[in-house]
């Protein structure tokens, strides 16, 4: 199960939604909104989907994994909009038989994710700045008078 | 002459200033579709940094353009 969510994440109850007695290892993973990114302070980030399509790639990559590493059950969940700091943006679970491919499957869906599913994040920094990450061109980001400096 | 219409994200949505319009053009490519609106709208990514998608699927940016489809231009993404 792929999911955008424009609502805060409630980790206990997506991992009990993975319970199955067949599983003998669930490897979580979160991914929280941190105050740095590339040595600049960040205030807020905020996410933006292309829903659709996001959700059609994020359902693949589970599928993926499911199959790559024999997986009893998987799920990520990814949020959209405005977020402050130390809040979840997304949640990675997957379950198995043991912990090995446990790991490995969270890991390749976490990976997969960030570099495939249409989603993208805008940084907003303590100077006031604001940039698209991974967006930038020579000479910045056109639209962001106040470019963070280099 | 086609008429597709275009959908916008991101950095796009803000260079363009809207989500959404109809573009009428010859391009032939989705590539070319792109080249034609960055030079009207002074996009700042080049064509090779952005992947297409049309009806909500990916495709080459090589692909035929087609007339009545909808067009998305994907901007590096950055989730998680």
């Amino acid at each position: 199960m792929f999911r955008l969510a424009a609502e805060p994440l409630d980790p206990a109850a997506l991992q009990r939604a993975l319970s199955d007695v067949r599983a003998g290892a669930c490897v979580t993973f979160e991914g929280w909104v941190r105050n740095r990114n590339e040595g600049q302070p960040v205030t807020a980030l905020e996410y933006e989907a292309y829903a659709p399509l996001a959700e059609k790639e994020g359902a693949r990559i589970l599928a993926e994994a499911q199959e790559k590493f024999a997986l009893i059950g998987s799920a990520c969940v990814h949020r959209t909009g405005q977020l402050g700091l130390g809040e979840l943006a997304v949640w990675v679970g997957v379950t198995a038989e043991h912990r090995g491919a446990a790991f490995d499957a969270c890991r390749y869906i976490i990976d997969e994710a960030k570099a495939r599913v249409p989603i993208w994040k805008k940084e907003h920094y303590s100077s006031g700045a604001t940039a698209w990450i991974n967006c930038a061109t020579r000479g910045g980001e056109v639209g962001d008078a106040a470019q963070p400096p280099a | 002459m086609k008429t597709v219409s275009v959908q916008y994200f991101a950095i796009l949505r803000e260079q363009r200033g809207l989500t959404e319009e109809k573009v009428s053009t010859t391009a032939a490519t989705l590539a070319a579709l792109y080249d034609e609106l960055r030079a009207r709208h002074g996009f700042t990514l080049p064509g090779d940094r952005v992947r297409a998608a049309v009806n909500d699927e990916f495709v080459a940016a090589t692909a035929p353009l087609s007339d009545g489809v909808r067009v998305v231009f994907i901007p590096p993404v950055a989730g998680g």
